[in-house]
């Protein structure tokens, strides 16, 4: 059994970079997840993945398909459309979950449009399904520097950000905090999603940020409960969603995310913290 | 007395348009199946003859399916030359569809089939590989087919057509023996090559050549990582000095897999195909002498 789950890593070394850099992405994505769980901003994170796309393609049809070129062209694409939605909320009188909307779709139909222009679409398709199997030294660096920064700036806007979280109001009154929290936040949202498309490809980018935090959500209750519990199943997924892409020839990026979601729908039924099954259970009325 | 006039004028216009259609048509029209056919009628027509092809450059003759102007090109052609070898399973029809009376040429006739293996979806089944052409010896037996063909179709130009050929044929017995020559000086041990695309059975049996077919990745699919570590376990047992893999799109995955194996990535092989007029390979002979320069840098250590 053991030898079954190390043998692979063991034989083949893009075994081995799969699974550093899925190590690296639960390092970082799933932390993200939770803060946008906890804010009520969980579908944001796929609307930017979108976003990202067509800094992506333009990235990839000035130079082909060059790691830098592409992951700066996304990472400013997803960051334009963030900073766009942010300021067209504070400015006017709709709301960021609209205004992003807008952005988004314009930003995806750019991004669709651009590729077309150039006609080689099937190529692209393999951008936006990445392969974590076809991880090199660039991408991997590229992976860990991103979760490294991530955790170290999240460390560091904690405070001002759970408190964002939970009173926003409050923040607000209280420190001029509010406003580059929001900003910080929002550029490691777009970095992680950059780091996302490296390994499993916009699409299921988000995948591995979302639904650790959501998985996390009933299993723990503090925030940094929530992280752990969401970090360690991001990576427990992912290391066996390569096993099972080994073993049971399926495609690796969805099988992680599958995983993932596996866990989510095991956590939603047997969780501690409000599983399903719990509500089944008729609870036992206090006595005086 | 206007009316008259304007139907006069249109009658001289209509007799003008004809006399300028009998000109053009003497050319004779010609239909070829796909784009390497289309490239040997060229050559052996000459000036005599108009070629279109119904499978462009880059185009997969597998599984092409025609349009309407497909049909209407068919239709007003004189002859039309097919691979055959079950290479064009649409072409019955498309005659039928084009109401096709013209001659139909096999240009494959007289040459000796090989089989291959398919795996498509299920048992293995075996099958007569269609890709004559990859041998150029069987390339001068299409060319002579050809020839007759359009000897058949239009005896006045018999010796055109034959001056075409001859000269056509002496520049394929040319590339022949450069072929043999690149080939023949690579190491016995290093001339083993992997390719997913089963295009190159010919090729091999005639220039002595290993091709290995990949195990895995079969689709243009995401790749799953058994597929990525059979072809690494293929390479790495059987070793093999270079990969041809074309339909793993993405470089990415075929530069991981030349890392982990230490085997050189070469670059496309055309097979089915010619390349666009400004591409590596735009006539047959083009194709030959890209795949082979191909195939000798990548297994030249």
């Amino acid at each position: 059994m053991i030898d079954a789950v190390v043998a692979p890593f063991v034989e083949f070394s893009f075994m081995r970079r799969a699974l550093a850099g899925c190590l690296a992405l639960s390092l970082g994505a799933p932390p993200i997840g939770v803060f946008l769980m906890l804010r009520r901003m969980s579908l944001m994170g796929d609307a930017l993945s979108h976003a990202v796309l067509p800094g992506a393609a333009i990235g990839y049809l000035l130079f082909g398909l060059s790691l830098p070129a592409m992951s700066f062209g996304g990472f400013f694409a997803g960051l334009a459309v963030a900073l766009a939605a942010g300021l067209v909320a504070r400015a006017t009188a709709l709301r960021e979950d609209a205004s992003l909307a807008g952005f988004y779709l314009v930003s995806l139909a750019l991004g669709v449009l651009i590729v077309s222009i150039r006609g080689s679409n099937i190529d692209l398709l393999h951008v936006l399904f990445g392969t974590v199997l076809a991880l090199d030294d660039a991408a991997l660096i590229l992976v860990a520097a991103i979760a490294t920064i991530s955790l170290t700036v999240l460390a560091v806007i904690y405070r001002p950000l759970v408190l964002e979280c939970f009173d926003p109001q409050f923040l607000r009154a209280a420190s001029g905090w509010s406003s580059p929290t929001h900003l910080i936040f929002l550029v490691l949202v777009v970095l992680n999603l950059v780091a996302g498309f490296q390994a499993l490809g916009t699409l299921m980018a988000v995948g591995i940020m979302l639904l650790p935090a959501v998985t996390a959500r009933f299993w723990a209750e503090d925030m940094s409960g929530l992280i752990v519990v969401a970090i360690a199943s991001a990576f427990a997924a992912s290391a066996a969603g390569l096993l099972l892409s080994f073993y049971a020839n399926v495609p690796t990026g969805p099988a992680i995310i599958l995983l993932c979601g596996a866990f989510y729908l095991v956590s939603m039924l047997l969780g501690p913290r409000g599983g399903l099954i719990w509500s089944l259970v008729p609870r036992r009325h206090l006595e005086a | 007395m206007k009316h008259h006039l304007i139907s006069r004028l249109a009658l001289a216009a209509a007799v003008l348009l004809l006399t300028c259609g009998a000109a053009a048509a003497e050319k004779v029209k010609a239909v070829a199946s796909f784009s390497i056919l289309g490239d040997m009628v060229r050559e052996v027509g000459g000036d005599r003859v108009e070629v279109a092809t119904l499978v462009g450059p880059n185009g997969d003759a597998h599984v092409f399916s025609p349009t309407p102007a497909d049909a209407k090109a068919l239709a007003s052609a004189a002859v039309f030359f097919v691979n055959g070898l079950g290479f064009e399973g649409w072409i019955d029809r498309l005659e039928k569809a084009a109401d096709f009376k013209g001659k139909v040429v096999v240009a494959s006739e007289g040459v000796k089939p090989l089989t291959m293996t398919e795996e498509e979806g299920g048992a293995p089944e075996t099958v007569t590989d269609p890709h004559a052409w990859q041998d150029l010896a069987n390339g001068k037996i299409y060319v002579a087919n050809i020839r007759d063909g359009l000897i058949a179709a239009d005896p006045e130009g018999k010796s055109a057509y034959e001056a075409n050929a001859a000269k056509y044929l002496a520049s394929i017995e040319a590339e022949e023996g450069a072929v043999r020559a690149a080939l023949g000086a690579l190491p016995e041990a290093r001339r083993k090559i992997i390719t997913s695309h089963d295009a190159f059975g010919y090729f091999g049996k005639a220039y002595g050549l290993e091709i290995v077919a990949s195990q895995g990745v079969s689709t243009e699919s995401e790749a799953s990582a058994q597929d990525v570590a059979k072809i690494i376990r293929q390479i790495r047992q059987q070793k093999i000095p270079a990969v041809f893999i074309e339909n793993i799109t993405d470089h990415r995955l075929l530069d991981q897999i030349a890392r982990e194996t230490g085997a050189k990535i070469g670059g496309a092989l055309y097979s089915d195909a010619l390349s666009e007029p400004g591409g590596p390979a735009p006539t047959y002979l083009d194709m030959f002498r890209h795949n082979v320069g191909a195939i000798a840098t990548a297994l030249s250590s």
